[in-house]
C-alpha cells in the first residue's frame, strides 16, 4: 500500500497532543514565515485559488473563489471565523485534528487572515470538544508568546488577534450565518442571504467563515505550491488529501488522512478493516448524515466532489458511515430524520413542520403500519421540502430520504406489504 | 447550591464588558459560568447575566432556551447525555440507553431521586469512531458496553456521595 503524504496528521500520535515545540520541529510556522516575508496577500489568494482547495466542512465550495469575494482592501475591522461546530453525525475529523495538533489550525488561520487582511479571528468550538478547546487555548497562548499572533507578527507589520468561542450545543450553529449570530450573542437562527458574510458578516463587517480542515491546509499549500497540492489527489480534477472519519459497521472505525480520490472499496477494506463480523456491505453515507446513500454498486467510486455527484451523492465532510447487510434502511433514515427534525431551529415551515411529518411517516412504515399512500406522501414531502427551506438544514435532511427513495424503495414496499420490518 | 457567579467572576466579566466593543458576545460564556457554579441556570441566573451585559432577561432567555447544553431546569449532579445519532445507533446506542434507564430506574428527561443523575438524549457528540458513546457533564465516554456503564455509574456514585 503506497504511503500517503501526511500533511495534517503528520505529527499525530495516539493519545498525544503536539504543542509548539513539536510542531516547529517538523517545519511548523515555516509556511507563515514564507507567506509574511515573501508573498503579498493577493498572491496567497491566487495561490489558494490555483490549488483548487475546496471547503472541507461539507459544502465543498472553492476556498479561493470564496476568498475572492472578500473585500480585503476595505478599511476597518474584518473577520476570519473558523467553523469548528462539526456536529453532523458521522463527522469527527476536525476533533481528531485538534486533538492531535492544534497549531495546524492556528498557522493556517494566521496565513488566511494575512491573505484576507482580516485583523481579528474567532474559532467557534462545539460544546462537546472540551479537550480540543483547552488544547487550542494553550496553543494560542504559545503562538502569541512566540510572536506568531498579536501586533506586528514576525516584524511584518501585519497584526492579528485570535479568540476562542465555546458554544453550548445545537447542530444549526454549523450553518455559517447562524454561527455568526451565535458569536454575536444573538439567538442563532440563520440569516437571510444576501447580504453574504463577505459583505456583511460578524458585527456587520466583512467576514469569511472556513472549516478547520480547510484552514489547516493553507500553510501546506504555501509551502508546497498549487501543483504539488493538486497532485496529491488521485483524481484528475481533485486536489489535496482528506481526513476520512470511518464509523458504523466496520471493523476499525478510525480517522485517516488519505488522498482525495481514494476508492470507497479501498477505504473500507484497507483502512476500515472491512465490514464487521464478516458481513456484507449494504450501503453507506459517504460524507456525513446529509449525503445520500451509496450502494454496493458504488464501491469503486473515487471519493471526490465531482465523482460523488455523478453517482447522486456528495463528498460532504468525508465522514463515511457504513451499514451492513442486516441493516434496515428505513430505520436508518428514520434515525437520521429524527436528528434533523430535533435540530431544526424552527424558523421556517418546511423544516419545522415538514421534517416531523417525514419522521411520522417513516416511523409508521418502520413499524409495519404504513400504506402505499404513506409512501406517496413521503415522496410528496420530499418534493415539498427540497429547495423550499430558509437554510440548508432541511435540504440536507432530504439527502438520506432521497437516497432511500432512489435505492431502497422496494424495502419500503416490503415493510408495507409484510406489515412488519423485514429485518 | 453554590452562588451563581462569584464576586470575582462578576468583576472579571464587568472588566471585559468595558473593554470590548460588543459585550453581548459574552452571553454564552456567562451562562456557562453560571451553570458551572450552580449546576443549571435558574431565572435569577438569567437576570444576573442580563445585568452584567446590559440586556433584558428576555434577551438572555431567548438565547438560553435555544442551546440544549444550557440547562434551564434543574438537573442532577451528573447529567448524562446519551448520543442517539446514527453512528452510535448503528453500534448499540439504543441498548446503552435502555440499560441506563433500567439501572437508574428513570426515563429520558428524568432525574434520580438522590439527585445524582439526569438522563438526556443528545445528538452526535463527535465521537463517531468510538461508538456507542455518552457524555457525562463535559466528559466523553466511549465505546461502551453495559458493563462499562455499570462501572462508570458506580464510580460517580462513590464520588457523588462522599
Amino acid at each position: 500500500m503506497k504511503q500517503t503524504p501526511q500533511l495534517l496528521f503528520k505529527n499525530r500520535q495516539p493519545g498525544r497532543t503536539v504543542f509548539l515545540k513539536g510542531y516547529e520541529k517538523t517545519g511548523g510556522y515555516q509556511g507563515l514565515r514564507k507567506a509574511l516575508k515573501e508573498m503579498q496577500p493577493a498572491e496567497i489568494r491566487e495561490l489558494v485559488k490555483a490549488s483548487d482547495l475546496r471547503g472541507r466542512g461539507g459544502a465543498g465550495f472553492s476556498t479561493g473563489v470564496k476568498w475572492s469575494f472578500f473585500p480585503a482592501d476595505k478599511p476597518g475591522p474584518k473577520y476570519l471565523v473558523c467553523n469548528c461546530d462539526e456536529m453532523e453525525p458521522g463527522t469527527y475529523k476536525d476533533g481528531e485534528l485538534l486533538q492531535a495538533d492544534p497549531h495546524q489550525l492556528i498557522e493556517g488561520m494566521i496565513i488566511a487572515a494575512y491573505a484576507l487582511q482580516a485583523d481579528t479571528g474567532y474559532v467557534f468550538i462545539r460544546y462537546a470538544y472540551r479537550d480540543q478547546f483547552s488544547h487550542l487555548q494553550r496553543a494560542v497562548t504559545e503562538a502569541a508568546e512566540a510572536g506568531y499572533l498579536g501586533e506586528n507578527i514576525l516584524g511584518s507589520g501585519f497584526s492579528f488577534e485570535l479568540h476562542l468561542h465555546g458554544s453550548a450545543g445545537r447542530y444549526i450553529l454549523g450553518e455559517e450565518t447562524a454561527l455568526l449570530n451565535g458569536l454575536e450573542g444573538k439567538r442563532p437562527n440563520p440569516r437571510s442571504k444576501p447580504p453574504f458574510p463577505a459583505v456583511r458578516g460578524l458585527f456587520g463587517r466583512p467576514t469569511t467563515v472556513n472549516n478547520v480542515e480547510t484552514l489547516a491546509n493553507i500553510q501546506h499549500i504555501v509551502n508546497g505550491g498549487a501543483e504539488w497540492f493538486k497532485d496529491l489527489a488521485l483524481t484528475v480534477d481533485g486536489s489535496g488529501t482528506k481526513l476520512y472519519g470511518l464509523s458504523g459497521h466496520l471493523e476499525k472505525t478510525e480517522c485517516f488522512e488519505l488522498p482525495v480520490g481514494i476508492t470507497l472499496r479501498n477505504l473500507i477494506h484497507d483502512y476500515g478493516g472491512g465490514v464487521w463480523q464478516g458481513r456484507q456491505f449494504k450501503s453507506c453515507l459517504p460524507g456525513g448524515a446529509s449525503t445520500p446513500f451509496l450502494t454496493a454498486s458504488d464501491l469503486d467510486v473515487q471519493l471526490d466532489y465531482q465523482t460523488l455527484e455523478e453517482v447522486g451523492s456528495r463528498f460532504g465532510t468525508g465522514g463515511v458511515t457504513v451499514f451492513d447487510d442486516r441493516t434496515c434502511m428505513v430505520a436508518v433514515t428514520l434515525n437520521l430524520t429524527r436528528f434533523f427534525a430535533r435540530e431544526s431551529c424552527g424558523w421556517c415551515t418546511p423544516c419545522r413542520d415538514g421534517l416531523p411529518l417525514v419522521v411520522w411517516l417513516l416511523d409508521k412504515i418502520d413499524k409495519g403500519e404504513g400504506t402505499m399512500d404513506d409512501l406517496q406522501m413521503l415522496k410528496d414531502q420530499y418534493r415539498n421540502i427540497s429547495g423550499n427551506s430558509f437554510c440548508a438544514l432541511a435540504e440536507g435532511a432530504m439527502g438520506p430520504v432521497d437516497g432511500l427513495l432512489r435505492h431502497f424503495e422496494q424495502e419500503i414496499v416490503d415493510h408495507i406489504q409484510k406489515g412488519h420490518c423485514p429485518f | 447550591m453554590a452562588e451563581l457567579l462569584t464576586t470575582d467572576q462578576i468583576e472579571q466579566f464587568k472588566t471585559q464588558v468595558a473593554a470590548i466593543r460588543h459585550p453581548r458576545e459574552l452571553v454564552i460564556d456567562l451562562l456557562r459560568a453560571v451553570q458551572d457554579n450552580h449546576g443549571w441556570v435558574p431565572d435569577e441566573g438569567v437576570e444576573l447575566v442580563g445585568n452584567v451585559l446590559g440586556l433584558t432577561p428576555l434577551e438572555v432567555e431567548e438565547i438560553a432556551t435555544f442551546y440544549d447544553k444550557i440547562y434551564r431546569r434543574q438537573v442532577g449532579r451528573y447529567p448524562i447525555h446519551i448520543c442517539d445519532s446514527v453512528c452510535c445507533w448503528s453500534r448499540g446506542g439504543e441498548e446503552i440507553a435502555a440499560h441506563l434507564q433500567q439501572v437508574l430506574g428513570i426515563a429520558l428527561g428524568e432525574t434520580t431521586t438522590d439527585g445524582l443523575f439526569t438522563l438526556l438524549p443528545t445528538c452526535c457528540l463527535g465521537g463517531c469512531g468510538r461508538a456507542p458513546s455518552i457524555m457525562i457533564g463535559r466528559r466523553f465516554y466511549g465505546p461502551l458496553q453495559n458493563e462499562d456503564v455499570d462501572r462508570i455509574l458506580a464510580e460517580l456514585r462513590e464520588e457523588g456521595t462522599s
